[in-house]
């Protein structure tokens, strides 16, 4: 080691000798180091300045520092190749010192921020996969909803007709633009169903009637699915066109597609999906292409080969849903269309009916009265004959005129009653009337003919009968004269007898007649009179037949006039007006015959309110009752009525006070008077009068009894009256017996109101 | 003439009147009511009657001879006098109220007229004939007879 110590330079001396080359180098070196080392911050800084975001500036800093005193290093190197002093060295040294300091700092530093530097790169990387796959998603996307659109327009244009040949070729033609196919067509199945007919196309306009047979494997593998199947090219279906490609045709997709047939459409009944025949439809793509079928392009396949016929199906579906509402609408319009020309006809058959019961029913009235007159004046006029002086023969022969014309009246009484009893417009006449009286009227009225034949005639009444009944006293007594008239009529020698009593439920059970039921109340009671006579019976078969109208007992053998036979059928009728059942037993020819009927007839309410049907014809009961000095008060505005009124009442007994105005009656009335007659012929002034009366007379028993005389037959003044709280009305004109009938009447119930 | 002629003729004109309609059973009924008490009964209604019909008659002819014609008035005065006459048994008289009554309803002038010259007539033809019966009566009476009564 050579240490050569020079005197004053204090300069170090390298240790060995150097070569001036090699130092030059070095010394170049050096220097470009340098520059490089303190021009690479220089870059960092300007490029860090110039990117916002670094992370990572603790570290540039670090960096940089470390590099620049390399840097520095080296510069101050450059001094060291020569002879340097002292002063050189230790800046030098300090450098060094500084720059391996700084290093190690680094380097223990870096060994943590690389490995987040690296995991920067990676997330960069993976981060631009991502990017480049959503991309190709982006692209994907598009292009299915081209294609969803290119179907919405497909179905569009289906529905938008409902020809299904459109349908088809528009199926196809869509199909075609949409997926870019060579070539697309569809076999259909022919009429027996065995082959496959080429139907339509999308390329040749008039395909040729291509068939193949329907059961042919690759056919059943596409039919017995329903995705679409990849065929081969080469099949039968997919021969449609010669090959022109170079190189391989286009793959082929084949797809079935269900037909629905219109035969079995029901218009409430669709059809099920599962269908048994199907169409095929086959779909090339381009030749000489590279493309394959993608799964979106096979679904949209899928979807529409299911939906055509459907679609074409639903359009028809609701256009025959319609129609058939249509059908139904029309069908009801017409049906209402008929029932209301069926109602104006049934309207018009009924207003010519009414016209013609109405006609006939005059015709009835008139000719009746017609017939009537003549037969009166005959009948008059051969009583008064017989009272004269006859030969006897001449007496017979107006005997016989007699018996005819009496016959023939009757005749014309019954054909009138029952034409009224058929057709409903007989309306019994309901009024309170004494039962007693009716049956002794008619065994009165029956008495003579029947002791001319020397019949005993029995009345036997039941303790328990009503003495009063309800009912229409007339058409009764029409049906017991009638009933004990045939009787007598038929009996040549015997006896009758006629029971009436109130009918008992048990005695309903008389089997006879099962259906009825007649049910009691308080109300109501059943009359039941029975006609017993010995006389010629009648055979039990013939026992239907007299009930009917006109036809006539062979059995009968009399001399007497025979009856015309619409007696029986008119007693039927009013019995059943009665709500009640009349028949007949026979034990044969010789037996006698037994005539029994059942009427429902009314009780009378309480003697207080009962209407009694007034009878002024008494005969033969002058009963001459003097009122002993009653006193009655009449009054009326009409002098001359007034008169015969007052004359009426005296001559009975009465002590009568007159009064020719309401005033006046008001002023002279007084509780001594009895009854007070009042004229209501003029308007309203009586009814007033009545009600200021009763005012006067608080007690009912102190004021009069009010009676109206009025010539007014109608029954409004008969409400009136009663309305105003009068005791009773009369009709004028009132006879003497009249008169007194009125005052015992009204003495005794206090209460009487005609029958109007 | 001696009383059985006066008794047969009065007889004959009752029983005619009534088959003419100029008397009804009213009538009767009115005879029947004269006894000793009243003697004169129907001789004094009869003779109210006349006043009433005169009365009446009048009213309605100054009625109709109105301008304008008061219809409600004339029937008014018509239905009391169809009421008198009924009374009375003036049977004819009353039925041609009762048309008279349907006239007024019906406003018809010329028909009211035409009644009430009616009405007159049937008056005086009614009142001619009860006189004459009236006569007959006091006849017979006078020559101490009875009066018979129509049955």
């Amino acid at each position: 080691m050579w240490f050569k110590a020079t005197e004053s330079c204090n300069c170090i001396e390298p240790q060995w000798p150097a070569d001036e080359l090699l130092v030059k180098y070095q010394y170049i070196s050096d220097f470009f180091i340098a520059l490089a080392y303190f021009s690479i911050p220089l870059e960092l800084i300007y490029f860090v300045k110039k990117s916002a975001v670094f992370p990572y500036r603790w570290v540039l800093v670090q960096f940089g520092a470390f590099i620049v005193l390399c840097g520095a290093t080296h510069l101050i190197n450059l001094w060291t190749f020569t002879v340097h002093t002292r002063t050189v060295a230790m800046v030098m040294t300090a450098a060094k010192v500084l720059t391996a300091v700084v290093s190690c700092a680094t380097a223990l530093m870096l060994v943590h921020i690389i490995p987040d530097l690296l995991s920067v790169k990676t997330r960069e990387l993976f981060l631009k996969n991502k990017a480049a796959e959503l991309d190709r998603e982006m692209g994907l996307i598009r292009t299915q909803e081209e294609t969803g659109r290119h179907v919405r327009m497909l179905t569009h244009e289906i529905r938008s007709t409902l020809d299904r040949h459109t349908i088809l070729k528009t199926t196809l033609i869509e199909l075609g633009r949409t997926l870019a196919l060579e070539e697309c067509a569809l076999w259909m199945p022919t009429r027996t169903g065995l082959e496959l007919q080429l139907a339509y196309t999308l390329r040749q306009q008039n395909p040729v009637g291509y068939t193949v047979p329907i059961h042919l494997p690759v056919i059943n593998q596409v039919f017995s699915s329903n995705r679409a199947v990849k065929i081969s090219p080469n099949c039968p279906v997919a021969r449609l066109r010669p090959h022109t490609g170079k190189y391989l045709p286009g793959e082929v997709v084949a797809v079935r597609v269900p037909l629905l047939n219109l035969s079995n459409f029901q218009i409430y009944d669709w059809p099920e999906v599962s269908t048994r025949s199907y169409a095929l439809m086959v779909l090339m793509l381009p030749s000489d292409s590279a493309r394959q079928w993608h799964v979106h392009e096979l679904e949209l396949v899928e979807v529409v080969a299911d939906q055509i016929n459907r679609l074409h199906f639903d359009g028809v579906g609701y256009v025959a849903v319609a129609l058939s509402h249509a059908a139904i609408l029309e069908e009801s319009m017409r049906a209402r269309n008929l029932l209301i020309e069926q109602n104006v006809a049934l309207d018009l058959a009924r207003r010519e009916a009414e016209t013609a019961i109405h006609a006939r029913n005059d015709f009835l009235a008139v000719m009746n009265h017609e017939m009537r007159t003549p037969m009166h004046a005959i009948i008059a006029l051969s009583s008064l004959l017989q009272e004269t002086e006859l030969t006897a023969e001449q007496r017979l022969m107006v005997e016989t005129i007699l018996k005819s014309s009496n016959l023939l009246a009757t005749l014309i009484n019954d054909v009138l009653d029952l034409s009224r009893l058929e057709d409903g417009s007989l309306q019994l006449e309901t009024t309170t009337f004494s039962l007693h009286s009716v049956f002794r009227e008619v065994l009165n009225l029956i008495k003579p003919v029947a002791s001319v034949k020397r019949l005993s005639l029995t009345l036997h009444l039941a303790s328990d009968l009503p003495v009063y009944a309800v009912g229409d006293e007339k058409r009764l007594m029409q049906t017991i004269l009638n009933v004990v008239g045939n009787a007598v009529k038929f009996s040549k020698e015997g006896s009758i007898s006629i029971t009436a009593i109130v009918a008992k439920p048990e005695s309903f059970k008389d089997a006879r007649i099962p259906e009825f039921l007649p049910v009691p109340s308080d109300s109501h009671f059943y009359l039941r009179v029975q006609v017993n006579d010995s006389g010629s019976g009648i055979n039990p078969q013939d026992i239907p037949k007299l009930f009917t109208k006109f036809a006539q007992s062979q059995a009968v053998q009399t001399k007497g006039p025979a009856g015309s036979g619409l007696g029986l059928a008119i007693c039927r009728r009013f019995v059943n007006l009665m709500e009640g059942h009349i028949w007949i037993e026979s034990e044969g020819i010789g037996k006698g015959c037994t005539v029994t009927f059942i009427v429902k007839l009314g009780i009378p309410d309480r003697p207080n309110e009962s209407k009694l049907a007034f009878a002024p014809k008494v005969p033969g009961n002058h009963v001459s009752t003097n009122f002993g000095g009653l006193k009655v008060l009449v009054m009326d505005d009409n002098g001359v009525n007034r008169s015969v009124t007052k004359g009426l009442l005296l001559h009975l007994g009465c002590d009568v006070t007159t009064a020719g105005s309401s005033e006046e009656c008001l002023r002279i009335i007084s509780p001594e008077h009895r009854v007070v007659f009042m004229d209501v012929c003029t308007g309203l002034d009586g009814y007033e009068l009545a009600i200021r009366i009763q005012e006067k007379f608080k007690k009912r028993q102190d004021r009069p009894l009010i009676v109206a005389l009025t010539g007014n037959t109608n029954r409004v003044t008969k409400e009136n009256c009663m309305r105003v709280g009068m005791d009773g009305l009369i009709l004028k004109p009132v006879s003497v017996d009249k008169m007194r009938g009125v005052l015992s009447e009204l003495l005794e119930h206090r209460v009487l109101f005609e029958a109007i | 003439m001696d009383v059985l002629q006066l008794q047969r003729k009065l007889r004959e004109h009752q029983a005619a009147m009534l088959r003419e309609g100029f008397l009804d059973d009213q009538f009767s009924q009115l005879q029947k009511l004269q006894d000793e008490s009243s003697p004169d009964f129907v001789i004094e209604v009869v003779k109210m009657f006349f006043d009433d019909s005169e009365k009446l008659l009048n009213n309605m002819t100054r009625a109709l001879g109105q301008v304008p014609v008061d219809f409600k008035q004339v029937d008014a005065h018509v239905h009391q006098y169809k009421g008198s006459s009924a009374s009375v048994g003036a049977a004819r008289v009353k039925n041609v109220c009762a048309t008279f009554r349907n006239f007024c309803e019906t406003q018809n002038l010329e028909g009211c007229v035409r009644c009430l010259q009616q009405l007159q007539n049937e008056y005086s033809l009614l009142k001619n004939n009860l006189q004459y019966l009236f006569r007959l009566q006091e006849e017979i009476q006078a020559a101490g007879g009875s009066i018979p009564t129509i049955e």
